[in-house]
C-alpha cells in the first residue's frame, strides 16, 4: 500500500523540462518545415550553424542577446513586485532619446570616459521616467498597469515619431533618424577591446554593452534578493496585506520598481545606439521589449536564467536570419513563427511538461514523483 | 472498540486510506457511528477530520477502504450521490444565499419540476412539519443575509433535513456563535437525536465533545487513535490522545502589578474598505502589566480595531495615545513608527498578514524589520544573520522543524504562529497587540503561546488580547471587554467575569447595557 514518495530534483526541474520544452517546439517547428517541403534536420543544422558556426555569428547572436538581457531583466524586476510591465518597448525607446540628446549636445566637446555615464545616466532618468507615470497611476489611481503600460508605448511610438521627423532629423537628411555622433558618444565593440590584448576577432556588432548588461544582471539579483528595498519589493508582490502589516509602503514600492525597470529597459539603447547605430533612428527598439516578457518568463524571472534564455532568443534571431537567407521557402515570418513556437512552448506553457518529466523519472527510480504546486 | 450489531450502524468506514501528494490524509480509518447518536470526532488542525467528513460527503474519493451507510457498501462519487444515501452536511462556511429567503435556500437544487410556485408550497409545508418535528423554527420568509448566523446555521440544517438526510455532519459548528446559541444548537442536535437522526460533531473543542456526544473518536496525525464513550472519558484524557502525550492544561497565572497607562483610545470610529463604519467611538486604556481581553463574536469590529491600533488602517474619528504618541486623523501614524515606539502586533490573520508564504523561515522572521541594521552587511541584507536570528526564534519557541530555510508556508499553523509570536516578543515590546493567537494552532502550542503571553504581562508589558474563543479570553485576562456591533458594550474584571453574563454581552449589547 505505502508507495515511496519524492521531490521532483531541481536539475530535473531547471534543467532537464526548459530542454524538453525547446524539444517540443522545435519538434513542432520541423513538422512545420517537412509540410512546406524543407528538411527540417538541415533547416536547423544551418540555424545552429548560422547563431554559433563561425566568430561573426556568435558576434551577432550576442549582440542581440544584449538587447534580450536588458528588456527581460527590466519585466523581472517589475514582476517580482507583482507588476506586469508591458510597456518595456516604449521605454526603451524614450531612454534611446535620453542618450541621443545628451550624445548631440556633448559629443564634440566631453571625453568618451564622461560622455558614456553621462548618456547611461540620462537614457535611465528618461526611460524611468516614462515608467513612473503608469507606476504612479497604478499605485495612486488605480489604472491598471498592463493597460497604462500598453498605451505608453503608443505614446512613445508617436512622440518619437515626430521628434525625429520635425525635430531631431539631420539637416538635409532624407530618412528620420538624427546626424551621426562622433567617437566621444560611442562604446567599443568587443572585436575592437580584444584587439587591445592582441587578439584578433572577426567584426561584428556585438560592443561593450554585454559587458554592462551582465553587470546589470548581478545589480538585479543583488537587488532583488540581498537588500532590503529587495525584500520590500518582493513583500510587495506577494502580499500586499503583509507589506501593510510590516510598515511597507506598497505605494512608494510600485514607483520605485517602475522606475528601475523603465531604466534597464532603456539600457537596451546602449546596445543599438551608443553600440552599433551611432545616431538615433526611428523604431530602433523593434520589438526588443515586448520579446523581453518572453525572455523573463522563459528564464521565470531570474537573471541566470534570463541570461541564458537570451542567448537562446539570440541564437534564434540570428540562426533564423541565416535561415532565411539560405532557404527559399523559408520566408521572414516562418523564423518569427519558430520564435513564437518557442515562446509558446517554453514560456506560455512552461509547467506543461513537468508532469511528464516527474513520471518518466518515477518510473525510472521506481517511486512515486510529487510535482510542485500539485494538491 | 465495542462490538455493536451492524443493523444498528448508520455509517462504518473500513480501512479508508487517502492522500494528498506526499501527505497521507487518513491512514488505515475504521470508524463505526451507531444510528440515533451524537458522535464526535476530534483531533488536532490537520489530523485528517476534515478529509475524512469530505469522503464521507462525496467530496473526494478514498484511495483505498469502504463506506458502508446502513450496512451497504456505498460508492459516493459526488455530494448529490450523499444526499441521496441519506447524508447532509453542515459546512463550517455556510453555504446560503444571502439574497435569498429561508424557503428559497431550502428549496435551491431541490425543486420538483419546472414551476416553482408548486415546490414553494410543498417545501413551505414540509418546512412547518420539520420545525414542529424539531423545534427548529425559523421563518420561511426571512432573507438569509438579515438573520442572525445561529438561524442561518438552522437554515442550513434544515436544508439537510428537507433532502431527507438522516446523517447529519456538522463541521466546527460553534466557530461563529455565541454561547448561548451554541446552547441552543445543542438543543437542537439532542431533538435531532430523538426522532432518531444520527449526527456526527467534528470539532477541536474539548467541552463540546463532553458536552453534547454520546461516542466520541480521536483522530491524530490522520489516524484514528481510540473511540470512546463519552461518559468514561475526561478532557484531559482526550487531550493527550489528541497530542499523543502529556499535556498541561493548567495556566499558572499570578497576581499582576499593573502601571501606567501604556495605550489610551479616547472615542475611536475606524471604517472598513467599503466605508462601513464598524468601529463605534470606543475608549479603553491598556496599563502596564496587564492583558485585557477583548471579547466578542467574530466579525463586530474586532479586527478593524486591531489594524487601526497597529496602523495598518486608519481611524476615521477619535484618536488613541500610544506610549506617549498622539494618534489622530490628523496625526496618522504607520507601523513601522509604532514598532520603532515599542508597540508589536501578532496579527489575527498570519498567513496574509503575519508572514509572506513563499517566503523561506528566515525571512519571513525578518518581516517589519527588514530594515534593521542588525540583519545588515553594508548595503545588503547579511543572510547569515537573519538566519541565525530565524535559528534562536526557532530555539526558544520550539518550532519544529528547526529549519530557517523551508518554506513559510510548509509549516504547520501551530509552528507559524510560535515563529510569528517569537519574531514579535523578542523585540522587547513594551505594548502588544495580540488577534487570535491560538487560532488553528495545536494543543501542545497554545500552552506554550499562553505561558509566553503572561511572562511578558508579568515582566510589565501592556497586551491587548483579542480571541473569539472566550475560554481564552477568561484564561488569560485580567480584564475583559466587550465588543458587539462595532462598540464597546461593557467591561468586567476577569475574577468577576462569568460566561453566561458575558456571552450575553455579546449576543445582545443594548438590552443589557440599559437594563
Amino acid at each position: 500500500m505505502a508507495e515511496q514518495t519524492t521531490h521532483m530534483p531541481t536539475w530535473l526541474r531547471v534543467g532537464v523540462v526548459p530542454l524538453v520544452n525547446l524539444s517540443m517546439a522545435l519538434l513542432v517547428s520541423g513538422l512545420i518545415f517537412w509540410i512546406i517541403g524543407e528538411n527540417p534536420i538541415e533547416a536547423v543544422k544551418l540555424m545552429v550553424y548560422g547563431a554559433f558556426g563561425y566568430q561573426e555569428a556568435i558576434g551577432y547572436t550576442l549582440f542581440y542577446a544584449t538587447n534580450f538581457i536588458f528588456t527581460g531583466l527590466a519585466v523581472a524586476v517589475a514582476f517580482h513586485a507583482g507588476l506586469f510591465n508591458i510597456g518595456g518597448e516604449g521605454q526603451a525607446y524614450v531612454g534611446g532619446l535620453g542618450m541621443a540628446l545628451m550624445a548631440l549636445a556633448f559629443d564634440d566637446v566631453l571625453p568618451v570616459v564622461l560622455l558614456v555615464p553621462l548618456c547611461i545616466v540620462s537614457g535611465a532618468v528618461f526611460g524611468a521616467a516614462w515608467a513612473a507615470v503608469p507606476g504612479w497611476l497604478q499605485a495612486y489611481r488605480g489604472s491598471h498597469i498592463v493597460i497604462t503600460t500598453i498605451m505608453f508605448n503608443f505614446i512613445a511610438s508617436a512622440l518619437m515619431g515626430y521628434l525625429l521627423v520635425s525635430v531631431l532629423i539631420a539637416p538635409g537628411s532624407m530618412a528620420p533618424e538624427t546626424r551621426k555622433f562622433t567617437d566621444a558618444a560611442s562604446i567599443p565593440y568587443l572585436y575592437e577591446m580584444a584587439a587591445w590584448f592582441g587578439i584578433e576577432v572577426s567584426r561584428s556588432p556585438a560592443n561593450g554593452s554585454l559587458i554592462i548588461a551582465l553587470l546589470c544582471a548581478v545589480a538585479v539579483w543583488l537587488y532583488i534578493w540581498r537588500s532590503p528595498s529587495g525584500y520590500a519589493l518582493r513583500t510587495v508582490g506577494f502580499s500586499e496585506r503583509a507589506a501593510s502589516y510590516a510598515g511597507i509602503d506598497a505605494r512608494k514600492v510600485t514607483v520605485i520598481t517602475m522606475c528601475i525597470s523603465g531604466a534597464l529597459a532603456a539600457m537596451m539603447g546602449l546596445n543599438e545606439i551608443l553600440g552599433t547605430q551611432h545616431s538615433l533612428l526611428l523604431n530602433f527598439t523593434a520589438g526588443y521589449g515586448f520579446t523581453g516578457i518572453a525572455v523573463s518568463l522563459m528564464g521565470r524571472n531570474h537573471p541566470v536564467g534570463i541570461v541564458l534564455a537570451s542567448l537562446l532568443f539570440g541564437a534564434l534571431y540570428q540562426g533564423g536570419a541565416e535561415l532565411a537567407f539560405d532557404m527559399p521557402r523559408v520566408t521572414r515570418e516562418m523564423v518569427v513563427a519558430i520564435q513564437g513556437l518557442v515562446i509558446l512552448f517554453s514560456g506560455a506553457l512552461a509547467y506543461m511538461s513537468e508532469p511528464w518529466v516527474a513520471w518518466v523519472y518515477g518510473k525510472l527510480i521506481g517511486k512515486r514523483v510529487i510535482v510542485e504546486g500539485a494538491v | 472498540m465495542s462490538q455493536t450489531p451492524v443493523n444498528d450502524l448508520a455509517i462504518e468506514l473500513r480501512g479508508v486510506h487517502k492522500r494528498f501528494g506526499d501527505v497521507h490524509a487518513n491512514k488505515d480509518v475504521n470508524l463505526q457511528i451507531r444510528k440515533g447518536s451524537i458522535h464526535g470526532i476530534i483531533g488536532e488542525n490537520g489530523a485528517g477530520k476534515s478529509t475524512l467528513m469530505s469522503i464521507l460527503y462525496g467530496f473526494y474519493k478514498a484511495d483505498a477502504g469502504d463506506v458502508l451507510i446502513d450496512g451497504q457498501v456505498v460508492r459516493l462519487a459526488n455530494s448529490r450521490a450523499a444526499i441521496e444515501a441519506g447524508v447532509g452536511m453542515v459546512h463550517q462556511h455556510f453555504m446560503l444565499v444571502d439574497t435569498f429567503t429561508v424557503l428559497e435556500n431550502v428549496m435551491l437544487g431541490a425543486e420538483q419540476g419546472m414551476a416553482l410556485a408548486g415546490s414553494a408550497v410543498a417545501a413551505r409545508e414540509q418546512l412547518q412539519h420539520l420545525a414542529e418535528n424539531y423545534q427548529l423554527s425559523v421563518d420561511p420568509d426571512a432573507l438569509v443575509g438579515e438573520l442572525p448566523v445561529g438561524e442561518q446555521q438552522r437554515t442550513e440544517i434544515l436544508k439537510a433535513l428537507y433532502r431527507g438526510a438522516r446523517v447529519l455532519i456538522l463541521d466546527e459548528p460553534t466557530g461563529v456563535l455565541t454561547p448561548q446559541e451554541a446552547d441552543q444548537l445543542f438543543r437542537i442536535l439532542r431533538a435531532l437525536r430523538e426522532q432518531g437522526v444520527t449526527v456526527l460533531l467534528i470539532t477541536h473543542k474539548l467541552r463540546e465533545i463532553m458536552d453534547v456526544t454520546d461516542q466520541v473518536s480521536v483522530m491524530r496525525a490522520g489516524e484514528m487513535v481510540a473511540h470512546r464513550a463519552t461518559a468514561e472519558t475526561s478532557e484531559r484524557e482526550l487531550a493527550e490522545l489528541m497530542v499523543g502525550g502529556s499535556v498541561d492544561l493548567e495556566l499558572d497565572k499570578s497576581e499582576t502589578k499593573t502601571g501606567d497607562v501604556l495605550l489610551d483610545v479616547k472615542g475611536l470610529s475606524a471604517k472598513d474598505g467599503r466605508g462601513v463604519q464598524v468601529c463605534h467611538q470606543m475608549s479603553f486604556q491598556i496599563r502596564a502589566g496587564e492583558i485585557v481581553g477583548v471579547a466578542g463574536v467574530s466579525g463586530n469590529g474586532q479586527s478593524e480595531l486591531l489594524e487601526v491600533l497597529a496602523g495598518i488602517e486608519p481611524l476615521s474619528a477619535g484618536s488613541f495615545n500610544v506610549l506617549g504618541r498622539e494618534v489622530s486623523t490628523k496625526n496618522k501614524i504607520d507601523p513601522k513608527e509604532l514598532r520603532q515606539l515599542g508597540l508589536n502586533h501578532v496579527p489575527e490573520d498570519r498567513h496574509r498578514l503575519g508572514m509572506v508564504k513563499p517566503f523561506s523561515a528566515a525571512e519571513t522572521s525578518i518581516l517589519g524589520y527588514h530594515d534593521a541594521p542588525e540583519y545588515r552587511r553594508g548595503m545588503l541584507i547579511d543572510g547569515d544573520k537573519v538566519t541565525k536570528h530565524c535559528q534562536s526564534l526557532m530555539d526558544d519557541f520550539d518550532v519544529r522543524p528547526p529549519d530557517p530555510t523551508l518554506r513559510s508556508a510548509a509549516f504547520s499553523g501551530g509552528n507559524q504562529q510560535k515563529l510569528i509570536i517569537a519574531r514579535e516578543i523578542e523585540r522587547q515590546p513594551k505594548v502588544l497587540l495580540v488577534g487570535q493567537p491560538t487560532r488553528g494552532v495545536d494543543i501542545g502550542a497554545i500552552a506554550l503561546i499562553h505561558r509566553k503571553l503572561l511572562a511578558l504581562r508579568d515582566a510589565g508589558v501592556g497586551i491587548l488580547l483579542v480571541s473569539v474563543e472566550l475560554d481564552e479570553i477568561l484564561a488569560l485576562s485580567d480584564r475583559i471587554v466587550v465588543m458587539c456591533g462595532g462598540e464597546l458594550v461593557g467591561e468586567v474584571s476577569a475574577a468577576e467575569a462569568d460566561k453566561a453574563q458575558l456571552g450575553l454581552m455579546m449576543a445582545n449589547a443594548r438590552e443589557v447595557a440599559n437594563g
